[in-house]
């Protein structure tokens, strides 16, 4: 009943760095900015990078990293007739599916290393490993946010019995600069930058839906990858990140799979600088296909809302074929996309499987 | 009850927002010199002071405020034998200022938090800040990632439902504190010299069904929207616990405010905690609770309150008849509770009556996009 002080007791893991694949989505053939001002960061870790299957010309990758390059001719032999679609944003699955390590990072590739408040530059690899290190509390608010930060602790009121967490399985990190806005907000801000550097990472509470953004995460691959599934894809999906859907799809997919298996997600810290190839002035031509994902979000929430998963379903694979079960069932009629979602999950799950 | 008019004073803020129509609650059995440092923001607003402790000792307040004060003899005479759920010994007895005022909203603070600055080190106006939290919506349906969407700079994310960016009503702003952190007795005993340096610039609203421990020391809300939940408790003298005053007020208030669809946000403002209380004196206080409080937890994550329910009173009122059916098992102590639930219940109408602030809230139900 008493809780032994945290220091004698830590609940926390200890990732390693070849237990980390680092994943980069190239929509770009021009690395070198990006891998250059990330170097230090990543120079400990393997990458995958995986090309857009759209993409033509030939990846330029600065010398010194190790790394392995994956294209659509690799995509096509793995699928091996599957139906999933890895074109645009959604080619970073690949790589998460192709890894065979514990747990991915993965960050857009027009995205920075940001500075915190004092001007030191962020390590967002080590944050995100930091915050999936250190459990997650999802069924009890800390008001002092991460209560296993240096510096903070479980406050007065909160429950003992729920100060050992339970294991950390999603970590999704922010953007200075650029924010993720969708097309209409854009439009109508187009000047707006995200200033403001807030230095706290929290768990995403038990049942509280949130708006995922893929641009900047890491995550347990070994139990929660067929989780993060590419599986919903806008009719004029483009290579915006406000003409995509597919990680707001799978981040809902992801959380009620991780409150369903009494695990964690946390937002928050690190911060990436995004800007560096993000067009913002394309947001008015943008308008037409996003709409599109803007529209469905009225049907998606209250369709996760409404998830309930057997006592059966014990993996996140269980998990993933209940929900394009249901999305078939519940969604389909409404619009084509979900029963393309609901296929592409169940081709997903195999695969994984298959592996 | 004493109270004393302002004097003309050059130092207020040219436009204070709200000034006619919020109440600062303060409790004290000490002193209030803490007030000087606040005097730039607060001295436009009205004070309800209450004293715990012994009613013949004079608590001076200082010059240039507006204020009423109310010590345990005056509550006694107020509320007559209802007097009895109000806590003494205990800064628990600062929900009888809830209840006395008849403002639409309420900043309550203790007597040891001074003005924080922030890291760029300008002093930070907190009744300013919860005021902007009270009067922007809150968010508890969907968790925005860049936290309060309506701060400036800021905005909701793509994938935020475009139906539910309206909001919900604010009913609560919690703040936080920097240097002395609200610990539990056992934590401040392990980490005596923990200190809060850490500023976090966000609010966020916390997301329904999800329940957090919400601390007094400064804290606001919208009395006309849930009031009668803000019950503190029965706490200090006579009673086996304390330190658990604000919890209770807390969960209460979760519940109701999820019920009805209001929402509660937490984060900035920051005040600074000057005070350290001793720990061994507050795990005598707070003993009891942790061990009970692994039965209040799933009571609250369970509580459900009947659809008819749609004022916080009526709401409060079941919770209540929950409370004695579920909690009296745990400790007869929860039966006391529940009774003295329904007696601030009673005296809350007597004080507001019907056509007042508090007495009728009229609460829209719950968000668009909720499932079935």
């Amino acid at each position: 009943m008493w809780q032994t002080p945290r220091e004698q007791w830590d609940m926390s893991l200890k990732i390693e760095d070849n237990e980390v694949d680092i994943v980069i989505a190239a929509l770009r053939s021009n690395l070198n900015t990006f891998l250059e001002e990330w170097r230090t960061f990543f120079s400990n870790f393997h990458l995958i990078i995986v090309k857009d299957p759209n993409l033509e010309e030939d990846l330029q990758i600065p010398p010194g990293f190790d790394h392995q390059v994956y294209t659509k001719s690799d995509m096509d032999r793995v699928l091996n007739g599957a139906s999933i679609n890895f074109s645009g944003h959604s080619c970073r699955y690949f790589g998460y599916l192709i890894s065979r390590k514990k747990y991915i990072i993965s960050i857009d590739d027009d995205c920075l290393p940001a500075r915190d408040n004092s001007g030191v530059i962020v390590d967002a690899v080590a944050q995100h490993i930091s915050n999936l290190q250190t459990p997650a509390t999802p069924f009890f608010f800390n008001t002092l946010y991460d209560p296993y930060r240096q510096g903070a602790d479980f406050v007065r009121g909160y429950p003992f019995s729920l100060r050992d967490g339970v294991e950390c399985l999603l970590s999704s990190g922010l953007w200075l600069n650029i924010a993720d806005y969708d097309a209409p907000t854009q439009i109508v801000k187009p000047h707006e930058r995200n200033t403001r550097y807030v230095d706290a990472v929290m768990t995403v509470p038990l049942r509280a839906m949130m708006p995922f953004s893929g641009i900047n995460i890491g995550f347990n691959r070994e139990v929660l990858g067929p989780a993060l599934v590419p599986g919903l894809r806008l009719v004029g999906e483009g290579k915006q990140r406000w003409e995509t859907i597919e990680d707001i799809w799978s981040g809902m997919c992801a959380k009620v799979i991780c409150d369903h298996l009494g695990c964690g997600v946390k937002s928050g810290l690190p911060y990436v600088w995004r800007g560096v190839g993000s067009d913002a002035d394309n947001a008015m031509d943008s308008l037409k296909k996003e709409w599109e994902g803007v529209k469905l979000m009225e049907e998606i929430v209250p369709f996760f809302q409404s998830v309930k998963f057997p006592k059966t379903a014990v993996t996140a694979a269980d998990c993933v074929i209940e929900i394009s079960r249901m999305a078939r069932e519940n969604l389909s009629s409404l619009n084509p996309v979900y029963a393309q979602a609901a296929d592409t999950m169940e081709a997903w799950v195999d695969l994984w499987k298959g592996d | 009850m004493v109270s004393g008019s302002s004097l003309t004073s050059t130092s207020t803020p040219s436009t204070s927002l709200l000034k006619d129509e919020l109440d600062i609650v303060i409790p004290t059995i000490r002193n209030l010199d803490f007030l000087e440092m606040w005097r730039p923001f607060f001295q436009p607003y009205h004070l309800i002071i209450v004293q715990d402790g012994d009613p013949s000792k004079m608590i001076r307040v200082p010059d240039g405020f507006d204020y009423e004060l109310y010590n345990r003899n005056d509550i006694n005479r107020i509320l007559g034998p209802k007097a009895a759920c109000i806590s003494f010994k205990d800064s628990a007895c600062r929900c009888f200022g809830y209840m006395i005022s008849k403002k639409k909203y309420i900043f309550t603070i203790d007597d040891d938090c001074f003005v924080a600055k922030d890291p760029s080190g300008k002093e930070i106006n907190a009744l300013e800040q919860h005021i902007k939290n009270l009067l922007s919506p809150s968010t508890p349906f969907f968790f925005n990632t860049l936290y309060d969407p309506y701060r400036e700079g800021a905005d909701f994310v793509r994938g935020y439902p475009f139906s539910l960016r309206e909001g919900a009503q604010t009913a609560v702003s919690h703040g936080l504190w920097l240097n002395i952190p609200d610990y539990d007795a056992p934590t401040q005993l392990v980490k005596p010299l923990e200190r809060n340096t850490r500023y976090v610039d966000a609010v966020l609203t916390v997301p329904m069904r999800t329940l957090f421990p919400m601390c007094g020391m400064n804290l606001a809300f919208n009395r006309e929207l849930i009031g009668p939940a803000m019950y503190f408790g029965l706490m200090g003298d006579g009673q086996p616990i304390g330190r658990y005053d604000d919890m209770w007020a807390g969960w209460c208030m979760k519940v109701i405010c999820d019920h009805l669809g209001l929402g509660v946000k937490t984060g900035l403002p920051y005040i600074w905690h000057s005070k350290a209380s001793n720990p061994f004196v507050n795990l005598k206080k707070e003993y009891k609770g942790i061990y009970w409080q692994e039965e209040l937890i799933p009571f609250f994550q369970t509580a459900v309150l009947p659809k008819e329910c749609r004022t916080v009173q009526t709401c409060y009122l079941e919770l209540s008849k929950l409370v004695k059916a579920k909690l009296g098992k745990v400790d007869d102590y929860f039966n006391k509770l529940a009774d003295a639930m329904v007696t601030w219940i009673e005296a809350w109408d007597e004080l507001n009556p019907s056509g007042n602030p508090g007495s009728t809230a009229a609460v829209k139900p719950n968000g668009a996009a909720k499932g079935k």
